[in-house]
């Protein structure tokens, strides 16, 4: 199938809509969520219209097809990841629940005072605050690969780290402000090298790349399905069977038991072991049937399509005077352009855009040590999807120079 | 919302009159919006009687937060701490002029909540003393 721009916008109603200032949106924030396609908007209204019941061990017509469409979903979001099998998905809230869990759950039981967890100084607070709560609670240590002034991470400093036996290393595999691609195959071969397991941070990975967690060699995966065209309130944790088997588990009450008594209870087995009581079902389904549309179009042509647009906002936005640009060229990105406009504050810009229409963030992104790190204490973010266009990116050029000329 | 980057706005922002510290003081408070990263401290120096004789911002942040200080400490000078007390969201909206969503609310009552923290003598700021 042609990759269509034009076409695939049509997909989304919201972009359409237009704004209070009468601008038609121009939606540039998808690294902070994606807009959702009518399918998957429908298959969480056909849920509720004809299949809602509680899943699991009910009986009834409802009960047993809502059943088949929540764990129908997890077979999609397996394949789609290339997860060996289902019961390695785990449904979380989100990525940061995934992390979190994958914290309290593994880490907890499996960290002793004084081991190591390496970090990188580019993590969202997802993949920061999870570890500092550990270090306080089990004295833990932490250590941070350094990121260089290109946007990428130092590797020798990371290989360095590892000769201290870390327990773990924890790392997202696209930054959610520089948009850097990180080399997570080497980077997990040479974790497991050190005797270390691995935690990725897919939240921007996942949905713009294709991701193959057997091929990563990956012992966790987290993502949320609300940045990849599905609805928000549900995550993945992708956990290893065997590290998953071995692990306590995580939230306790219904669902994730097989047997309880007054003092005591059997777990359940995976993935139903980590997910207690009921969970976000027509969530579930939003994003299965997410999955089914990124895979109809394909994500090498997604990838093709978003280095296309980077590549030219990139090349746009350095011409504007003033402006600064953060991260590495585009070969070594995804679809994201954070900036400083010289003099102007984030804020500002970002308000003066939505004047227009246009829809970009501004702040620290969650990433507040990665911009004290280059000294700033924010940017602003135009962020790209399978939906973006050119046209869109010349509508944010010009909107730049507008916001210059308000303020000079 | 065209209104929101009036000219007094952008002037006061790109050249402040009361930007910079004060030494001596006799009450100095600073504060961040964790939202957008803004930092403002303000310095007083306050007579016997109770009153501000001069005052200083600095920090940084978006037009509005820092424009919004400056346009306070104008209007502050003079004023007793107890009338500085009485001071709310209304008086700093008036002195900008401009109606504010609640994102940007935050940033131009940045400046207030500091501004009573210090005069009040609080360990810590809270979005009470700007309602």
């Amino acid at each position: 199938m042609k990759f269509d721009v034009v076409e695939i916008r049509k997909d989304f109603p919201i972009l359409e809509r237009e704004t209070q200032s009468g601008a038609r949106v121009i939606y540039l924030d998808s690294t902070a969520t994606s807009q959702k396609p009518t399918s998957v908007i429908e298959a969480m209204n056909q849920y509720y219209r004809r299949s809602n019941a509680n899943i699991h061990r009910g009986v009834h017509t409802l009960a047993e097809e809502a059943t088949a469409l929540y764990e129908g979903a997890r077979e999609k979001i397996a394949k789609f990841i290339n997860a060996s099998a289902a019961r390695e998905i785990i449904y979380t809230r989100n990525t940061t629940e995934s992390i979190n869990l994958a914290a309290y759950a593994w880490a907890r039981a499996n960290l002793k005072p004084g081991d190591l967890v390496i970090l990188t100084e580019m993590e969202h607070h997802s993949n920061l605050v999870p570890w500092q709560i550990l270090q306080a609670e089990k004295n833990i240590e932490l250590d941070f690969i350094p990121v260089t002034e290109d946007g990428t991470l130092d590797l020798d400093a990371y290989k360095a780290l590892l000769g201290r036996s870390p327990k773990l290393v924890a790392f997202t595999h696209m930054s959610n402000v520089l948009g850097t691609i990180n080399p997570a195959q080497e980077m997990i071969r040479l974790a497991h090298e050190a005797g270390a397991l691995a935690l990725v941070d897919g939240a921007q990975s996942v949905p713009h790349l294709k991701v193959d967690v057997q091929a990563l060699d990956a012992d966790f995966y987290a993502f949320s399905a609300h940045k990849m065209c599905g609805p928000t309130g549900i995550g993945v944790l992708y956990g290893k069977a065997a590290v998953l088997e071995a692990m306590p588990p995580f939230l306790g009450g219904g669902d994730m038991i097989k047997e309880v008594k007054l003092r005591s209870f059997r777990a359940n087995t995976l993935p139903h072991k980590f997910e207690a009581g009921t969970p976000a079902i027509a969530e579930a389904i939003g994003f299965g049937a997410a999955v089914d549309y990124l895979s109809q179009i394909g994500m090498e042509a997604i990838a093709a399509h978003e280095h296309e647009i980077t590549s030219y906002a990139l090349e746009r936005l350095e011409e504007i005077p003033g402006v600064k640009l953060f991260g590495p060229s585009a070969d070594k990105k995804g679809g994201v352009a954070a900036f400083i406009l010289d003099g102007i504050h984030p804020h500002d810009v970002a308000q003066i855009l939505d004047r227009d229409g246009i829809a970009v963030r501004a702040g620290h992104h969650c990433a507040q040590p990665l911009h004290e790190k280059f000294g700033i204490p924010a940017t602003s973010r135009a962020s790209f999807y399978l939906y973006s266009t050119k046209e869109e990116v010349d509508l944010l050029v010009n909107g730049i120079y507008k916001v210059k000329a308000l303020f000079n | 919302m065209d209104d929101l980057y009036r000219e007094v706005i952008i002037e006061h922002y790109k050249n402040p009159g009361y930007r910079g510290k004060l030494d001596p003081h006799n009450i100095s408070f600073a504060d961040n919006n964790p939202l957008c990263g803004d930092h403002i401290q303000i310095d007083l120096r306050v007579s016997a009687e109770g009153i501000v004789t001069d005052a200083r911002f600095d920090g940084h942040g978006c037009a509005i937060s820092q424009a919004s200080a400056d346009l306070l400490l104008e209007t502050v000078i003079g004023k007793s701490l107890d009338e500085i007390k009485l001071l709310n969201k209304n008086d700093v909206l008036e002195i900008l002029g401009i109606d504010l969503g609640p994102v940007r609310l935050k940033c131009a009552l940045l400046s207030l909540k500091v501004l009573k923290a210090g005069v009040y003598g609080l360990g810590e700021a809270n979005d009470d003393l700007v309602e």
